[in-house]
């Protein structure tokens, strides 16, 4: 935990403790209390009460799951405020909320609702093709998605304190965000095997600021925590990821798009509710086929719609978004 | 306390690590060589059941609190901590620890006598850092990061106050062997309450060790 960058907070007081807010220690902070947790897309304050109570560690306040957002097409924006703000006055636990990537107006908006994490993130429709957002001046930390090594290091060099593997979000598919753990975890294991005086020529291929990447040659890891997120539709998923060096898995569709075979409303909420508690109980294990054998069988028999990657157009993949 | 591949008579000391940060935690106590502490994660009652104390980290308390239910572990951690298990909670093990926590929708562990508000000081951006004097440690104040942190709105007389903030808000307290911090020393390098808290257990296994040796005399 050095202090990395961001410098614009000065100390001020806070509710009368003579403290310093938004440092990085405090920013980069939070996301260690998110781990070996579970974080769960809701669109709106019923679910964020059905994701608390499950025991998700935090909520992402959005206006469409991904899925969903990939059936409607169009441009997806930044949740509504009221909708924000009536899921963080639901839940105790921390509320995220997404901004589009480079579209840093949500962000001031998002850090002015006092949101506890903005994920500036590529599941929403790019408000900038060529920029992300400086995300240093911010209030509020920051979560960016990541397919590699190079991608991560860039997103917390403009200030991320978390990162995510992007994995495919909305299609329930799981290969992209095993694909995109195994890419950062096998080029840490790489950059681990330079000499020291080879960092300089691998940040320049990497575009990378070389001071990160001497942090990761020497800890064997990012200097943020990483969970892992996009395309996780059960509890094996969620544990694979874990397995895999996840520190903790975001779920989107997969919770509140299970389960809709149930012929009422209350049937699909308890049902999202099993499958819910069972992917946050199957994260804790991870490591222990038993538990996950258990809690898997109370999930509901029917997962959410899922689409296969492989079988997708380039175009309607969202993980290209932003690099 | 029973012992299985126990490397001699070092300290064992178990880290709760059903969600949160129990890895820093467990790498402050592994690098405080001298002492001798093995730090190992506490998942299952085996794993309770062969530690000579508890950390419980920081993280998400509703979520570590459902999860003490769900997997059976609230009621034989209450046991051993009233049995003379040294424990110490950070921010959301500290919100564990004590007996009253209006904004908990689920029963805490409840052994320390006092009032705890949940995120007391608002949300994720008004989380801080500050400088604090603790009771029972030497050298300069520490740094305290409060992260969405709680704060003690009461403690009872069996209750020690270690530290409070410049407005007199209680953030550190002491009731017999157990320690509760709403701050995290386990994301700084200052590792002196890590070792305070291995004192304690050391202190307390050096007592069960001689009751035992007696009891074993005695038989």
């Amino acid at each position: 935990m050095t202090s990395n960058g961001n410098s614009s907070n000065g100390k001020h007081e806070v509710n009368g403790t003579d403290g310093t807010v938004a440092t990085w220690t405090v920013k980069a902070g939070l996301a260690q209390m998110l781990k070996g947790g579970v974080i769960m897309d809701v669109t709106d304050a019923q679910q964020a009460e059905i994701a608390q109570e499950a025991g998700a560690v935090a909520v992402m306040a959005l206006e469409r799951v991904p899925s969903d957002i990939r059936r409607d097409g169009g441009v997806a924006r930044m949740s509504h405020v009221s909708v924000i703000r009536e899921i963080q006055q639901a839940v105790s636990i921390p509320v995220m909320a997404k901004a589009r990537i480079g579209h840093f107006v949500e962000a001031q908006i998002l850090d002015a609702l006092g949101i506890d994490y903005i994920d500036e993130s590529e599941v929403l429709t790019p408000a900038d093709d060529v920029n992300h957002i400086n995300k240093h001046p911010f209030k509020a930390p920051f979560v960016c998605g990541a397919r590699n090594l190079g991608e991560a290091l860039r997103r917390i060099s403009e200030g991320a304190a978390m990162i995510r593997t992007k994995g495919e979000a909305g299609t329930g598919d799981i290969v992209e965000a095993v694909r995109h753990m195994r890419s950062i975890q096998g080029e840490i294991r790489h950059v681990q095997s330079l000499r020291e005086d080879e960092l300089w020529v691998a940040a320049k291929n990497l575009q990378v600021p070389v001071e990160l990447l001497s942090s990761v040659h020497r800890d064997g890891k990012l200097p943020v925590v990483n969970f892992s997120a996009g395309g996780v539709a059960s509890p094996a998923d969620a544990a694979l990821m874990m397995q895999l060096g996840a520190e903790g898995v975001f779920v989107g569709s997969g919770i509140f798009k299970s389960g809709l075979n149930e012929p009422t409303l209350e049937g699909q909420r308890a049902a999202q509710a099993r499958m819910a508690s069972a992917i946050v109980k199957a994260v804790t294990h991870f490591n222990d086929p038993q538990i996950i054998a258990e809690v898997s069988n109370d999930i509901p028999l029917d997962a959410m719609f899922s689409v296969s990657t492989a079988q997708m157009a380039p175009e309607q993949l969202l993980a290209g978004r932003g690099n | 306390m029973p012992s299985t591949d126990r490397t001699g008579d070092r300290l064992r000391i178990g880290v709760l690590a059903l969600q949160g940060d129990f890895a820093e935690h467990l790498s402050m106590l592994r690098e405080d060589g001298e002492g001798g502490v093995d730090a190992v994660e506490v998942r299952t009652l085996a794993q309770l059941d062969d530690v000579d104390g508890l950390v419980i980290p920081g993280g998400e308390s509703t979520t570590i609190a459902r999860l003490l239910i769900a997997f059976e572990l609230l009621e034989p951690l209450r046991e051993r901590i009233r049995g003379g298990l040294p424990v110490w909670g950070t921010c959301a093990g500290a919100i564990l620890l004590a007996d009253d926590v209006p904004a908990l929708d689920r029963e805490p562990i409840g052994v320390m006598d006092m009032t705890v508000d949940r995120n007391a000081f608002g949300s994720q951006v008004d989380s801080f850092e500050a400088d604090l004097d603790i009771a029972g440690l030497e050298g300069p104040p520490l740094r305290a990061i409060f992260i969405r942190a709680p704060v003690f709105r009461r403690v009872g007389e069996g209750v020690e106050v270690l530290a409070a903030l410049a407005d007199g808000r209680i953030v550190a307290a002491r009731q017999g062997d157990l320690l509760a911090t709403s701050f995290h020393p386990e994301l700084t390098d200052d590792r002196r309450l890590h070792r305070y808290f291995a004192d304690i257990c050391r202190a307390r296994a050096s007592v069960t060790d001689a009751t035992e040796g007696a009891a074993r005399t005695a038989s």
